[in-house]
């Protein structure tokens, strides 16, 4: 091959391996997108009827419920607004706290979002949002003596 | 290829990188943390909370009736809200109202905090679990919100306030607020 | 009073560097040597004022100076010295200042080693390096000053974030930034050759241990946070495909896509506009991810402080820097397509190294259209959504997999002219114990029923580290023999990053596809089983640090009924503002590792625990951190090593190395 018809052949071949990539790309894009929705978004009916889809909002203080020694937590969700009652089997995270933002990732199953995973938000604002504390609680074995669990093991 | 083509070929990435910064031009005018409070226009909602100086008497909306009024979300345990009380305090001197609500607090560290630093407030909501913050939409402290004389909410400042803010923002709504009781 | 001759360091630090970049540029265009003299004293004064202004920060740190805003929001008295001195980029405006600050030790690091360069070239690449600057010391000044004052003083700070209160942590982001901004040398390089209109080969041997150096921090940089992601945020997780991370692994991609751009340059002196485009994006691509992270404009976990006036900024800086080196690019590339340089046949390494280009290039830009898409839609007012995790995993890793088969071969493909025999006899070695590797895999795959996406991973490992031993075995051989090794720094490194590589897909694949885990709700005395382990919660007890307080939970652990480990996982309070983060209590470090960690109190004596078993995890990690030795080790090769040039004669016009 001369090389002005060996450029022209790579070339074409970069084009073409760029070009079905990007499409591929694009296509699975379409499969895999969330949405964000906010609580008031929900209230208008904007959620998705079916799969899964993010919902972001503060945990409304005093709204977590847990029956002793169950994995599954019951909260509310706000954007000051309107309220999303959430519900959630697993690990809570670190960051999780009341009038904290969390953004839940599942569905709407007849009003309550029944989440599968649960992200704190994480990273210095410009105003950390604090948490109702017993730190100076005296300290009993066994538990913690922070507010985070505190709070939500309040019955 | 003709010189022409391969300097489209070259001004491909220019293009692009143009595009890109358009977009996220636009994405930063979209930027979620830039929306107005939707409160705002709206009533102060509905609350009744324990004062912080005098645990017996109770705060509730109507404190903010008869002249325009700014509300303070604030906390002992918010560094940003040390760096705002100075202009909180010189506000205050001229005369202007201002309801406090200590937000997620405990009780004796907040007043430390008034003694240490002085006191702006003309009377100050304790909500220590922060469950009316989450009626008025806070995200955190420091927060302002600017309410009229019949208590509708004017205006919102997330954020410190500082003497730009106060200069460029909060006094001319303040004045607004002002006059147009003086006509009505 | 330091931290105001900080901030007074800050500004003339930002004089000097609009010096150095006048001087710098228009020095050079000028052939002024005047100016062009200046260039070296006015670096070393850049470098002294941002180091002062630096030292004041810590400084104020260290001596828990809270009339200092930024220290009062981000430590405490309580806070030990080794964090007080992390927390210097604990936030945004610190982090920015160090930013700056490695900025400029780059600056000095390139003024210090190219003595041996041509003058003009040197001032450009200053002059260029200077602009940078002045821009990220403008930001910091105008946007994000850190020595901003507060009065009253408060008598005790708000502490510094507690997830950011690790060792890993503490050091992860200095690595990751010496790597981002260190891009910004290739840039400078590259932007330098084309204002000057020569790009030969001798400037692919300048640029390439530069573009090594950055590339090996920005390797050691994403390790550790993503170690640290594993044992601290993620509940074991290790990659997520947030945008922040992503924000890294795009100038990773394009990094060593320039590396490999580099070495065809140096050696056959084509490729050369492809070169310069590429050095152009991967510092872009670090300007953009600076962008994503402090604008807020995409849904991240990491996001730092929304402020949209910042955003702005970078926006604009990312638009000037691109915008102005593309604007240079369009103007000089053709230019240097004239000089095309050797001409090779299809089956050459050129070929390869092409494709190596085209697979990075295509995997970086699958990674930026998912992570840019949400914003793009946004954009338009359409919705606010996010891509998620399957998108990359479906996309990037079939993009990448020919990569893997690729990289075996392309190492022995002769440059210009190659014969598919003369491959196959170079390759029979390797090519035997592949054959060995594989039935071994296979063999264990069906007896383990592996899923099919382990079975492929698992292969390619076995090739990709198999024929990165062929070049030193042959070398060791050559030398038994009584020949001369024949071998260098440069590929014996190659090796090492290759092999480096094998490890960490590896490591990848099979954490991935054959990890568990489960959550449990524990009481003391209880067992739970799980991939032949058997986990028993022993009991609690309170635990302290010196700013937290907290619960250790002791765990016994036993491997097909035999005790096997004892570990303990903590749960750490760090008070009012601040809240809590866990200690995960892990075993292993060979074939797998075994993950505990303490959840949620459910009241009742119970807590919620999470258990991992993630088999060779550990060599995600090991292999990125092969790969950075594999960097490391190309540095000493002694073609990069300085000599002063002869001062009378022409300028090299390139030839091949000694």
């Amino acid at each position: 091959m001369t090389p002005r018809r060996q450029r022209m052949f790579m070339l074409a071949a970069m084009i073409v391996a760029v070009g079905a990539s990007v499409f591929f790309a694009l296509r699975a894009l379409h499969g895999e997108l969330l949405y964000y929705l906010t609580p008031t978004q929900v209230a208008e009916g904007r959620a998705p009827t079916s799969g899964n889809f993010r919902l972001g909002g503060l945990v409304l203080p005093g709204s977590v419920r847990r029956r002793p020694g169950s994995m599954t937590v019951r909260f509310v969700l706000t954007d000051g607004h309107h309220s999303i009652p959430v519900v959630f089997t697993g690990v809570l995270p670190d960051l999780f706290r009341p009038g904290q933002g969390v953004v839940a990732r599942g569905d709407l199953v007849k009003g309550t979002f029944v989440a599968n995973e649960i992200l704190a938000k994480h990273g210095p604002g410009y105003h950390p949002p604090g948490i109702h504390s017993r730190y100076n609680a005296p300290h009993i074995p066994g538990s913690l003596p922070g507010g985070t669990t505190a709070l939500v093991t309040r019955p | 290829m003709s010189a022409v083509r391969t300097r489209l070929l070259f001004a491909l990435p220019l293009a692009l990188i143009g595009t890109l910064v358009l977009i996220g031009w636009i994405g930063l005018k979209h930027n979620p943390s830039r929306v107005p409070s939707p409160l705002i226009g709206k009533p102060a909602p509905v609350f009744s909370l324990p004062r912080l100086r005098h645990p017996a008497l109770r705060l509730t909306e109507r404190v903010f009736r008869g002249r325009p009024t700014l509300f303070n979300v604030w906390a002992s345990w918010c560094v940003t809200c040390v760096a705002e009380h100075r202009v909180l305090m010189s506000l205050a001197g001229r005369g202007v109202r201002i309801i406090g609500l200590d937000y997620q607090d405990h009780r004796r560290a907040a007043l430390a905090f008034l003694h240490r630093y002085g006191n702006p407030y003309r009377a100050i909501a304790y909500d220590p679990r922060g469950i009316s913050a989450m009626n008025w939409g806070v995200y955190g402290t420091p927060e302002t919100f600017v309410l009229g004389p019949h208590g509708v909410i004017r205006g919102k400042i997330i954020g410190p306030l500082t003497r730009r803010v106060v200069r460029r923002r909060l006094l001319p709504l303040l004045r607004r607020l002002s006059s147009s009781r003086a006509r009505a | 009073m330091i931290p105001q001759l900080g901030l007074l360091a800050l500004i003339l630090a930002l004089f000097l560097s609009l010096l150095l970049c006048y001087c710098g540029l228009w020095g050079a265009h000028r052939d002024d040597p005047r100016l062009m003299g200046a260039v070296r004293p006015l670096t070393a004064g850049l470098f002294a004022f941002t180091l002062f202004a630096y030292g004041a920060l810590t400084w104020a740190f260290v001596t828990n100076d809270f009339m200092v805003r930024y220290v009062a929001e981000n430590s405490s008295t309580r806070l030990p010295l080794f964090y007080r001195i992390t927390a210097v980029w604990g936030a945004h405006e610190g982090s920015m200042l160090l930013w700056i600050f490695i900025l400029v030790v780059w600056t000095a690091a390139v003024a210090w080693f190219s003595r041996g360069l041509p003058r003009p070239f040197v001032s450009r690449v200053l002059g260029v390096l200077g602009l940078v600057t002045a821009g990220f010391l403008a930001f910091s000044l105008l946007t994000s000053n850190p020595f901003v004052l507060v009065f009253p003083v408060p008598h005790q700070g708000a502490n510094l974030d507690p997830l950011l209160q690790d060792p890993f942590l503490a050091i992860h982001p200095p690595m990751l930034y010496m790597g981002y901004v260190g891009m910004s040398v290739a840039f400078a390089f590259a932007v330098a050759a084309l204002l000057g209109g020569t790009m030969d080969q001798l400037w692919a041997r300048w640029t390439r241990p530069w573009t090594i150096a950055a590339w090996m921090f920005l390797t050691a940089g994403i390790v550790l946070g993503s170690y640290w992601s594993y044992y601290v945020l993620g509940w074991g997780g290790w990659w997520f495909w947030d945008p922040v991370e992503n924000a890294s692994f795009m100038p990773w991609l394009v990094g060593a896509a320039l590396i490999h751009s580099l070495a065809v340059t140096e050696k056959r002196g084509v490729f050369k506009s492809w070169t310069a485009l590429l050095a152009i994006t991967a510092f872009s691509l670090s300007l953009l991810g600076t962008f994503l992270v402090r604008s807020g404009v995409l849904i991240s976990v990491h996001a730092f402080a929304m402020d949209p006036r910042r955003g702005m900024f970078v926006l604009a800086l990312l638009a000037f820097m691109t915008g102005a080196a593309l604007t240079i690019y369009l103007w000089r590339a053709p230019y240097l397509m004239q000089d095309r340089g050797g001409a090779f046949r299809l089956f050459s390494r050129e070929t390869f190294l092409l494709l190596n280009n085209v697979f990075l290039v295509v995997g970086a830009a699958t990674v930026f259209i998912g992570t840019l898409y949400p914003l793009f839609i946004e954009a338009f007012g359409l919705q606010k959504l996010s891509v998620g995790p399957p998108y990359f995993d479906h996309v990037f890793i079939p993009v990448i997999l020919p990569l893997f088969v690729l990289i075996g071969v392309g190492p022995f493909v002769p440059w210009v002219s190659g014969r598919v025999g003369d491959l196959l006899r170079r390759l029979r070695w390797p090519l035997l114990f592949s054959a060995v590797g594989w039935t071994l895999v296979l063999v264990l795959a069906f007896a383990r029923s592996w899923p099919p996406l382990t079975a492929v991973g698992v292969l390619l490992s076995v090739w990709v580290m198999i024929t990165a031993l062929r070049e030193p075995a042959a070398a060791v051989w050559r030398r038994l023999k009584g020949r001369t090794a024949g071998w260098n720094a440069s590929t014996i490194g190659m090796s090492i990053a290759h092999f480096g590589l094998g490890l960490a897909i590896l490591g990848i694949t099979v954490s991935t596809t054959l990890s568990v885990w489960r959550d449990d709700p524990m009481h003391v005395g209880k067992a739970f089983r799980m991939a032949g382990f058997t986990f028993i919660l022993r009991g609690y007890e309170p635990a302290r640090g010196p700013d937290w307080r907290g619960t250790a939970a002791r765990f016994l652990i036993l491997h097909h009924g035999r005790p096997w480990a004892r570990t303990v996982s903590v749960k750490k309070n760090f008070g009012p503002g601040l809240g809590s983060t866990t200690g995960a209590g892990i075993v292993g470090g060979g074939l797998h590792d075994v993950f505990v960690a303490l959840g949620n109190n459910l009241g009742g004596g119970r807590w919620s625990v999470r258990f991992r078993y993630e088999p060779m995890v550990i060599f995600v990690w090991l292999g990125g951190l092969v790969m950075a030795l594999g960097a490391f080790v190309a540095l000493w090769d002694r073609r990069y090593r300085w000599r002063r040039l002869p001062p009378p004669g022409p300028t090299p016009g390139g030839g091949e190395a000694p």
